[in-house]
């Protein structure tokens, strides 16, 4: 019955001939609160892609709830947490529709959205404080404010397992403080969350299992277990904050 | 009884450009919002191609027009997803090879081809034959379907591809759907706007909205009225100043941008106060 929300399987990947991930075997389980850490070029973004289907496998298996990434449909089960939306600074795009863009998926393409979306978006908004700036533009809205509705993005969704790219990079102490009282609520409701971080530091009391990547060339998975992280696997601290998307080659899409 | 309505052909260049003031700005919001403003010029380009097609080969410069714009928009994406970078350049080729090819076609055309030429690069007022007003509106129609099933989802891509492809949207679709979708806003607009200003009606009044609107919903409404309003104006004024309706068109939505983005700066200034 206790089966795994993530299944890593020996898992390598590989971006033009070079070994990103290797070796990689993890399980993920309901109510974790994951710390994937590691220096830049680990593969902790690269670890989250893959899990999310958005890079190619080259050897081992990556199940989701017990179904191979690659036939998974049930995608509402996920919401990753972006630190922003390049298509929301671009044009005008206001702070519900931010939210609300959570909710659009194929399978709804023949209806509006339904009186239940709008209430979980309007409950998310209230969670983070900012249903009042529900009708402002996305980027008039300070750094913290955005990535505070991002999190509501993903609330929205009703998403079992939230995957957050570095919530707290770039925020001052006033606006870590906050979302971290709001992860703490995630987490009592009973959430799983993976976070992708350089740091623990803020975040330390709130996580229950740190896994260090980068620590070999046939082995990338170093630590992995409760915080704190010995000292043996801990890292230089580069505050380099490369989104998960800036940071990928080109798997899907249409960017320029 | 406004006296440029007696004419049949106005009638029908009316119709034909309110149905581009309408549909353009509601494709321009999503190219704007990937970043891809240009993508439209090019497509007009590609579409020049299969105007000068159509001359050679003796066949109806809509269809044709249709049917190379399409491959073109298939041909776009197929690059763009190739490679980002390399893409870039592959695209201009392609761009370079459409109005090239249009010109030289319609060169080699029998007859006063490449002087009609002209008229489809600038809009014309005469031009827009009975039977094409009935394509226009049922390709017209098509975006407005299209974008009443797909708009949210093309919404989502423009967000964030990656995020879209986590939502389960199939983003390669929805690109090459948007690609498609502009490719019929150029045939549609090629014979009053003219396929080099075309890709104008789905971006100025888009760059027009935004200066005053918190929204994308709002940008897209206020888009089209300002398309609506420079593409029946500028129509207007062309008949009467004697010019080709394409550049009036424009230089009436350039003016709306002007206007608003004047007025736009106490509005800024005072909804910042408020926040």
């Amino acid at each position: 019955m206790n089966q795994p929300i993530v299944s890593i399987e020996r898992l390598c990947v590989e971006f033009d001939g070079e070994h990103v991930l290797e070796d990689v075997t993890l399980d993920f389980h309901a109510g974790e609160f994951i710390a994937l850490l590691g220096p830049n070029g680990s593969g902790k973004t690269t670890l989250v892609r893959t899990i999310l289907g958005l890079q190619q496998i080259d050897h081992g298996k990556v199940s989701l709830f017990g179904i191979p990434v690659r036939r998974f449909k049930d995608w509402q089960r996920f919401a990753l947490v972006p630190q922003r939306l390049p298509g929301a600074s671009s044009i005008p795009v206001s702070v519900w529709e931010t939210v609300m863009s959570g909710n659009i998926r194929p399978r709804n393409r023949w209806r509006p959205f339904s009186r239940s979306e709008k209430q979980a978006a309007t409950a998310a908004l209230t969670a983070v404080d900012l249903l009042n700036r529900r009708h402002d533009r996305l980027d008039t809205l300070s750094g913290g404010q955005q990535r505070r509705v991002l999190v509501a993005r993903s609330l929205a969704t009703n998403a079992d397992v939230l995957v957050m790219d570095e919530p707290t990079a770039g925020l001052d102490s006033a606006n870590v403080a906050s979302l971290i009282a709001l992860l703490d609520s995630i987490k009592a409701d009973g959430k799983t969350i993976i976070i992708v971080t350089h740091e623990l530091d803020d975040i330390e009391h709130l996580v229950t299992r740190a896994i260090v990547l980068g620590a070999s060339k046939h082995h990338s998975v170093g630590f992995d277990g409760p915080p704190p992280v010995p000292n043996a696997f801990a890292h230089d601290h580069h505050h380099h904050h490369d989104a998960i998307i800036d940071q990928a080659p080109p798997v899907v899409g249409m960017q320029p | 009884m406004i006296s440029f309505l007696e004419y049949d052909f106005m009638q029908r260049a009316l119709i034909a450009a309110a149905l581009v003031g309408l549909i353009a700005p509601l494709i321009g919001v999503f190219l704007v919002q990937r970043r891809l403003a240009l993508l439209g010029d090019g497509m007009g380009h590609v579409a020049l191609m299969g105007v000068g097609l159509a001359f050679l080969l003796g066949t109806a410069p809509v269809p044709t027009a249709m049917v190379t714009a399409a491959l073109g928009a298939f041909l776009i994406e197929f690059i763009r997803n190739r490679s980002r970078t390399a893409g870039d350049v592959a695209l201009a080729l392609l761009f370079y090879g459409g109005i090239a090819g249009g010109v030289l076609f319609a060169s080699l055309a029998p007859g006063k081809a490449s002087s009609s030429l002209n008229s489809y690069l600038f809009g014309s007022l005469s031009t827009v034959a009975t039977g094409d007003i009935w394509a226009l509106v049922v390709l017209a129609l098509l975006v407005l379907v299209v974008l009443a099933i797909f708009g949210r989802e093309l919404f989502a891509v423009s967000l964030d591809p990656d995020i879209a492809q986590v939502q389960g949207i199939r983003v390669r679709v929805m690109s090459t759907l948007m690609a498609v979708l502009a490719a019929i806003v150029v045939v549609v607009g090629m014979r009053v706007v003219g396929l080099l200003l075309v890709s104008a009606i789905m971006i100025v009044p888009v760059a027009a909205a935004q200066q005053l609107t918190r929204s994308f919903r709002s940008t897209a409404v206020i888009a089209v009225i300002i398309g609506l309003v420079a593409c029946i104006a500028g129509l207007a004024g062309s008949f009467y100043i004697e010019v080709p309706p394409g550049p009036a068109i424009v230089i009436l939505a350039l003016a709306c941008f002007a206007v608003l983005a004047l007025i736009a700066v106490p509005i800024r200034q005072r909804r910042k106060e408020l926040a």
